[in-house]
């Protein structure tokens, strides 16, 4: 690797800290202290992924393991802001293929990528618990309704 | 003043953002809690729940009371938790956001008087890591029931002691499994565990663990409340209670209504959900999300109860319909809902981690003009070879519910596209 070593920060020791003191076993912080790391950094570096095993005291593997398991954790970079478009039943009934063609035309990209910007990661998601306003997209943490091409545009910008 | 026809969400109007501490408390929040922690021992809180009928709001449908009730109490367990399941992810449900979100109370009064009642020290609220929203009003709404004294060392100067932590997930389907649940809290992938020992015996760190889904806790205080002949007046059909029944896909107004529990399906989609919209009609509909079979116009009568959608070949599940309009093509929405139990397989059992993007590949198949007709047997198959008692857990059992329908309702439509492209010669008779 010819990046400099990432060192977790001390907020982010300190924070992931505190949600070890939640459980009777620090490991269990591990998701939360994964999404720490990525509320500062936006993803999880090889070696930000070794120094929190360290902090959490499991091996590098066991924390791999748990970080390629989840949708909402990213070993890859990211862009500034990701967008998780649902492609479920419900939205897809409603027109989750427009959206999804929408973003990609408008970014540029392929499902799952990053615009040359750095500013957006369109990412498929599962169900996002808001069928009855499908079909939903999650912008960063906003969650928008009833998702139109003129929905993404005035998000994107014109 | 109660709403006692709508006790779940009385306190959720459309000019309010959300129900604040006061606004609870102004139609008897925390008065459950009270009233069970200062007059009922916890034995008898779960009998009166036990006794009001109140049966798990997450799809499975198990008697909560029942539940609690198998939770040790003696000296030789000290340490028991609750679990609190806000891993909504059930395609097609949107009903605890709703609650999580609309009255953050409601649900940790249920907790509390939960924890109380199998004598928890310390409870979870497991919550999906998409629901931000959720999230925030969880964290405020327990930080205002410590500060009222709902929460922490001796709940209202009486002799119980709580915590309730949240934990925000990262995004899997397979959380929703109860034990797949306990390993996620953990910190580990949420691979389901092997049954028995149940959670109750051996659940969060090997220590007795309930886990009761967001809507279920939320009827409880209520319950308490108000006592279970009340409640079991409620329910309509068998079931006791009200519920929270959604309807998504083209109908005029999608949405979500708590109602009694055995509404007639009809009343739902035509009613509430104003039934379709111009220019399209109801093909057929999931009951419950994703995992139910399909169900037909024929079916709009049998009640929204367990056991009448058993009794017609489906499950009421979470009670969120997702509607099938003319218009949609029903070999499609089923590839759709595949791929999405296939990438939510946590790969743990072989029949699953396979089963399913197999069933995946033939549905893409049938449906590029690849298929033949042999392929419909192999999926036929495949629903046998996922069944419940196959697989390790629910997940693929659930994902074969509306392959099974659908090859059953809609084995023309599957036909068809394999007969449109390349037909091969045993077609010919079909089309």
């Amino acid at each position: 690797m010819t990046e400099k070593p990432a060192v977790l920060t001390a907020v982010e020791i300190e924070e992931i800290t505190a949600e070890m003191s939640h459980y009777a076993d620090k490991a269990a912080a591990s998701i939360e202290a994964l999404k720490i790391v990525q509320k500062y950094r936006r993803w999880v570096s090889d070696d930000c992924l070794v120094a929190v095993a360290q902090l959490l005291g499991i091996s590098p593997a066991q924390l791999e393991g748990v970080a390629t398991f989840y949708n909402l954790i990213y070993r890859q970079p990211v862009g500034r802001t990701v967008i998780h478009y649902c492609n479920s039943v419900s939205c897809w009934i409603m027109g989750s293929e427009q959206v999804e063609a929408r973003l990609c035309e408008r970014l540029q990209v392929e499902p799952g990528g990053m615009s040359a910007d750095g500013e957006y990661t369109v990412l498929p998601i599962v169900c996002l618990g808001a069928c009855d306003h499908a079909p939903v997209m999650l912008v960063g943490d906003q969650l928008r309704h009833d998702v139109t091409d003129d929905v993404i545009d005035e998000i994107l910008g014109r | 003043m109660e709403n006692m026809d709508k006790p779940l969400t009385q306190n959720i109007q459309p000019d309010r953002v959300f129900a604040t501490l006061a606004d609870y408390e102004q139609t008897g929040g925390y008065q459950g809690l009270r009233k069970a922690i200062a007059e009922l021992p916890p034995k008898e809180v779960q009998q009166w729940v036990k006794d009001a009928g109140l049966r798990g709001r997450g799809g499975s449908g198990f008697p909560a009371g029942v539940k609690w009730s198998l939770m040790p109490l003696d000296d030789a367990h000290q340490t028991r938790y609750l679990i609190v399941n806000g891993d909504e992810m059930e395609p097609g449900t949107f009903k605890d956001r709703f609650l999580l979100e609309r009255d953050p109370h409601q649900l940790i009064e249920g907790t509390i008087i939960a924890a109380y009642a199998i004598q928890a020290q310390t409870a979870y609220i497991f919550l999906r890591g998409e629901y931000h929203l959720a999230a925030r009003r969880i964290e405020q709404a327990l930080q205002e029931a410590r500060a009222k004294g709902y929460l922490g060392e001796h709940i209202l100067d009486l002799d119980f002691s709580l915590d309730i932590h949240l934990h925000t997930s990262a995004g899997r389907y397979i959380c929703g499994e109860e034990t797949a649940l306990i390993n996620s809290l953990e910190g580990k992938r949420a691979n389901p565990r092997a049954k028995p020992p149940f959670a109750v015996v051996s659940g969060l760190w090997g220590k007795p663990t309930v886990v009761n889904n967001v809507e279920t806790l939320c009827n409880v205080p209520h319950i308490i409340r108000n006592g279970v002949n009340w409640y079991k007046g409620l329910g309509l059909g068998a079931d006791q209670g009200t519920k929270l029944f959604g309807v998504s896909g083209r109908v005029r107004r999608p949405g979500l209504w708590e109602l009694p529990m055995g509404t007639p399906i009809r009343e739902i989609v035509e009613e509430h959900a104003g039934g379709m919209r111009d220019g399209f009609s109801l093909r057929a509909f999931l009951p419950g999300g994703a995992s139910t079979d399909f169900l037909l116009p024929e079916h709009l009568d049998v009640r929204m109860d367990y056991d009448a959608v058993a009794k017609v070949g489906s499950r009421m599940g979470t009670g969120t319909m997702i509607i099938l309009d003319d218009k949609t093509c029903p070999v499609k929405m089923v590839l759709n809902l595949e791929q999405f139990f296939s990438q939510e397989s946590c790969g743990w059992c072989t029949p699953c981690r396979d089963g399913l993007p197999w069933t995946v590949t033939l549905l893409k198949d049938i449906i590029e003009g690849r298929g033949r007709l042999e392929d419909l047997d192999t999926l036929s198959r495949l629903t046998g070879m996922m069944a419940l008692g196959n697989t390790f857990c629910a997940l693929a059992p659930g994902a074969m519910e509306p392959l099974q329908s659908a090859l059953k309702f809609f084995r023309r439509d599957f036909e068809h596209y394999i007969a449109g492209v390349a037909p091969p010669p045993s077609v010919k008779r079909l089309v």
